[in-house]
């Protein structure tokens, strides 16, 4: 499944509801489909808002390879990109009381794996079929 | 206080506490966030010390934006000396509050009897 949306978030519910009616059909566990469906909604939030910037001249590519065993997800914005290590820890006591910066954090600790290429324009996640499938817990 | 009902959102004033229910399963999207944000902040602003109880039990998924909207909430609840606290919240949505330590800046009981007896009188 490819989808090439604008920076908007109806666009980006209907693009959720198509792949999680997928995740669906290969009956997935009760944890991997809460994972899939909270990194799904993290990455292209993250995408529209902080990447493209809310512009909606700015595309997001989503693309969703499910199957029995896993489902690979890749979200591309068209924003300035950035490091994942310039990025604060929102566990930190200093960051606790922020409003924002989370949605990170619930991507690395609820896929299986996760990679950030193009100068974090796109990001790969994976999720297996696996309810007790140990989630990496970023410290 | 008669009660208030929002689209996500079930509000009644039992012993001076505010008792929110969430009425959707989903705290997601940015709509939806804002509307509840906006009807608690009501509950908070321009009263001393008000007291809130919030009850997850219908919530199955919730997203960092809806985690900032209640940090936001809880922020101001602090800021009017008032007080905050989280009951029923599933096995799932807890591990999330674990996750980000946010479990750590809320008070989170199992029940709402609980959650009632927890404040405290000023």
């Amino acid at each position: 499944m490819r989808f090439t949306i604008s920076s908007d978030f109806a666009c980006s519910r209907e693009v959720q509801q198509k792949v999680m009616a997928e995740v669906e059909k290969h009956n997935y566990c009760d944890a991997a489909r809460f994972a899939i469906k909270l990194a799904l909604e993290e990455a292209i939030v993250n995408a529209i808002k902080h990447g493209n910037q809310l512009d909606p001249a700015k595309k997001v590519i989503i693309e969703a390879n499910v199957t029995d065993q896993q489902t690979l997800l890749t979200v591309e914005d068209e924003g300035a990109g950035f490091e994942r290590e310039s990025v604060p820890d929102p566990r930190d006591p200093e960051n606790l009381f922020k409003a924002s910066g989370r949605g990170i954090l619930l991507i690395e600790s609820y896929m299986n794996q996760v990679t950030w290429s193009k100068h974090g324009r796109r990001l790969t996640m994976c999720r297996r079929n696996e309810p007790d499938a140990p989630a990496p817990r970023p410290t | 206080m008669p009660q208030i009902t929002t689209p996500s959102l079930i509000i009644d004033e039992l012993k001076g506490i505010y008792v929110c229910e969430f009425t959707s399963s989903r705290i997601l999207d940015e709509t939806n966030i804002k509307e509840i944000g906006d009807a608690l902040s009501k509950l908070v602003d321009g009263r001393e010390s008000p007291r809130i109880l919030l009850d997850f039990l219908n919530v199955d998924h919730l997203s960092s934006a809806a985690l900032g909207m209640l940090i936001n909430v809880n922020n101001r609840v602090k800021q009017r000396k008032g007080q905050l606290r989280l009951c029923k919240i599933r096995p799932q949505i807890l591990e999330v509050f674990a996750i980000t330590k946010l479990n750590r800046l809320f008070k989170i009981l199992p029940t709402r009897e609980e959650a009632m007896q927890s404040f405290t009188t000023h």
